[in-house]
This record gives C-alpha cells, structure tokens and sequence, in this order.
C-alpha cells in the first residue's frame, strides 16, 4: 500500500495552487460583474434596478452547488459540454458577482448623499460623480467586508471537487483514498487553508480598524 | 436681464405644499437675504434655483438659463450658480486644494497649471492659502465652510446661493465665514443667502425677503424690513431674534 510521504504532500501543494488560482480567476470576473450589478441596483432607470436585484436574489437565494451542477451537468444535457475548470470558473465568478454586487451597492450607499449633491452642483455628470467623489469613498469602505469575503471564497471554492475538479480539498481526498492515513492528510490540508486565510482575515481586521480610526473626527 | 428671475414656483411634498406660487426677481450684483421660521420653504426655494430640487409648477431663469431637468443644460446651469451648504460637504479623500481643482479641471477641461493657479488665488480670497494640502478633517468647521466656498468660487460663477451656511457652527467661527461672504457681497457677486444671521440680513444684503407658509410674506430694503415690518407675523419673527 502507498504511504503518506513527500510525493503525496508536493501533489497536495500543486493543488492548493488550482484552488489559489480558481480563487484569483473567480474574484476578478466576480469584481468586474458585481460592480457593474452595484451600479445598475442604483440605477435611476427602474428597470436595470430591477433587473440586478432580480439577479442577486436569485443568485443568493441557491446554493452556489446548484449553479455548479447546471454549469456542469445541466449544460452538457443539453449538449454543451464545459471543461471542470471552466465550469468552476463561471460559476463561482456567478456567486462572487452577486455577494460583490451587494457588498459595493451598500458601501456606495454609506457615502452620504449630501456628497452626491455637493457634486452635482459643481456640474459633474454621474459618471464623473461617481468616477471623482462617491467611488473613491465607497471603495474604502467596502475594503474590510470585500477581503472578509475573499476569505469565504477561498473555502467555498472546495464544492468544485463534485464536477471532478481537483483542487485542495480533492487532492486531500484522493491521498487518503490511496493511503488511509486521513490524520496527517487532512492536518496538512487544513494548515494550508489556514495558511491562505489568516493573513487574509488579519488584512480584514486590520483595514477595519484603519477605516474606523480615520473616520472618527 | 435679472440674474435670477423666479415666477410662480409651486412645490410639493407628497401632499404638503410647501412653496405656494413665489416669485423673485434678482439683479445682478444684488444681495437678497431669505429669512423665516423652519419650514417656511426658504432652503426649498434656495435649492430649486440650482435644480437640486425640481418643483411643479412655474418657471426659474438663472444668469441667462432656463431651468429644466435635462441632464445637459443643468450642467450648463451649474457652471455658473455656485451653492454653499450647512454641512460643507467638501470631499473628504482630497486635500483642500484638489477639492478646489477637481471641478474646473473635469467639468471647463482647465489645464492643471492653472487650475492650480486658480485654487491658489481664491484659497487667498477666502484667507486659507496655506491649507492648500490640508484634509478636510484637519481643518475646524468655519475652515472648511471657506474652503467649501473657494470650491464655488473656483467654477466662477455668476450667482451664489448659500443655504444656512453658518447654522452648524460655533458662534466665534460663524464670524470668519460671515466676513468672507461680505467681502464677496461687496465685490459685486449676485449672491442668494438663507440665513439665520439678522444682523447680517440687515446690514450686508441690500434686500430681505420673510418667507412664511411657502409665500414671500413680506420683502423690502434690508434695514427698513427689519426696522418696520408691516406684518405681525414677520413682527413677531424680528422681536424673537430669529428663530
């Protein structure tokens, strides 16, 4: 039988790059989409609000495993057959967007209006207001909750496992299955998410306490 | 042509009207004071000039436009009617300076070098030319209302409007704002004021106007206003000493 030795604890690094990488891809899609969700969700047109509310209930009411399924299986019965990776990709940039989306609509709203207003008297249009005077505000403030959320994603990206993807979580699983020695495995796979998620809930901690210090005046 | 010219504005909120038909007419140059009670509709008539409130029936012309709620023309509008407020409102992630440059660098395309020239010389007007790297919250609260009316300053405009700018400060920093709207009012800028400072209505604008549910109650050359009104209700106002 095959032991728990350097070969397998290397093949469970390599993975932990897939997961780091899937995290990358899924939060730099997710950004560009949620912040364009934020924008419409404040949208004077009713209907683009309503249209990116519609999208962020319905993204937040499943279970990001369901997105993955249709993605997965759900398209390759009707024919289109997507890679693991991409599908993974797709769906978990779909549920970064739409916790993204909310997340930047509510730190867009804590900049307080009378700023739209001083803007709008100094003739800027809203791109320019937004561009100038409300994004750079809201963008502090959604740093803290933003990287809290990264964290999440980091560990929500091991569902990836189910459409065959092998990631961390997956290659944890497959040395065990080989090796039984589930103990040592898994000690390793926790400490390696550990080891991605600390330093990224103390940046949290740490911006929070940085917005908090500056807007106390 | 008057600066502004204001005919028949109604305005309601829900089913509260709050400005029943007023109608104003202002040359340029002119200083006219807006005094009443909260909730006479004074701060609403303020803000409909600059279309930061829309109102449903009548018609405002501000130094030669026509106020509408196309997105195009009221940028225009704006370019030239400054307005000050109660709560300053700078920008709070740019310095004193780059709250000043922002607006004609990105609304007149004025190149930096003079919008930096531009900043510096009203900064001086004001009296704050060496807070020009200085955050907002560095500065006190009679510092960022000058610096919030530097900011207007900067776009030139033709007419100012400034709405209770004094009411969140402390009495000793009220002064130094004060002086800095007289000195204006005295270089000749068409300035609207909504105020709470009697002695200021009195003696800097050349008109006041009592506004009283929603209606100019009464309107008149300052010191005769206030020397003789001709109404209980603005009697009553003058002997409470504002409020």
């Amino acid at each position: 039988m095959q032991t728990f030795g350097w070969p397998e604890a290397l093949f469970i690094l390599r993975s932990a790059g897939w997961t780091l990488a899937l995290t990358a891809i899924a939060f730099f899609i997710g950004s560009i989409v949620g912040g364009a969700f934020a924008i419409m969700r404040l949208s004077r047109l009713r209907w683009l609000r309503r249209f990116a509310a519609g999208y962020i209930l319905v993204i937040q009411s499943i279970p990001v495993l369901m997105v993955l399924f249709m993605s997965y299986y759900g398209l390759s019965a009707l024919g289109i057959e997507l890679p693991p990776f991409l599908a993974a990709s797709a769906s978990l940039s779909i549920y970064v967007s739409a916790y993204l989306a909310e997340i930047w609509r509510g730190s867009i709203e804590s900049v307080p209006r009378q700023q739209w207003e001083a803007s709008a008297s100094l003739a800027h249009t809203t791109a320019q207001t937004y561009r100038h005077v409300i994004l750079p505000q809201a963008i502090r403030i959604s740093l803290p909750p933003t990287v809290g959320f990264l964290v999440q994603l980091v560990k929500n990206t091991s569902i990836v496992q189910v459409v065959g993807f092998v990631d961390l979580m997956r290659a944890g699983m497959l040395v065990n299955n080989a090796t039984y020695q589930a103990f040592q495995i898994f000690t390793l796979v926790g400490a390696i998410y550990f080891a991605i998620c600390f330093p990224l809930s103390r940046l949290s901690r740490h911006l929070e306490k940085v917005m908090n210090a500056s807007r106390s005046h | 042509m008057p600066a502004v010219l204001i005919e028949g504005i109604h305005k309601r909120f829900g089913s509260l009207e709050v400005l029943k038909g007023v109608s104003l007419s202002v040359d340029a140059g002119q200083v006219v004071a807006i005094i009443g009670r909260s909730g006479s509709g004074k701060s609403t008539l303020l803000r409909c000039i600059n279309g930061l409130e829309t109102f449903h029936a009548g018609k405002i012309e501000v130094a030669g436009h026509m106020l509408t709620q196309d997105p195009t023309k009221l940028r225009e509008l704006r370019k030239d009617v400054g307005i000050v407020f109660q709560s300053y409102n700078l920008f709070p992630h740019l310095t004193v300076g780059q709250n000043i440059m922002l607006s004609p660098r990105i609304t007149k395309n004025v190149p930096q070098a003079q919008a930096m020239a531009l900043a510096k010389d009203v900064l001086a007007q004001v009296g704050l030319s060496e807070k020009f790297d200085s955050y907002p919250d560095n500065l006190s609260g009679g510092q960022q209302q000058r610096v919030a009316i530097a900011r207007s300053l900067a776009m030139q405009p033709k007419v100012m409007l400034f709405d209770e700018v004094t009411s969140a400060l402390d009495p000793e920093l009220t002064g130094e704002v004060l002086l800095v709207m007289e000195k204006l009012a005295k270089g000749g800028m068409t300035m609207l004021l909504v105020t709470h400072e009697m002695n200021f209505a009195r003696t800097v604008a050349d008109r006041t106007i009592f506004m009283h549910q929603g209606l100019i109650w009464e309107s008149g050359p300052s010191k005769e206003l206030f020397a003789n009104p001709q109404t209980p209700e603005l009697a009553n106002f003058v002997k409470a000493g504002a409020h």
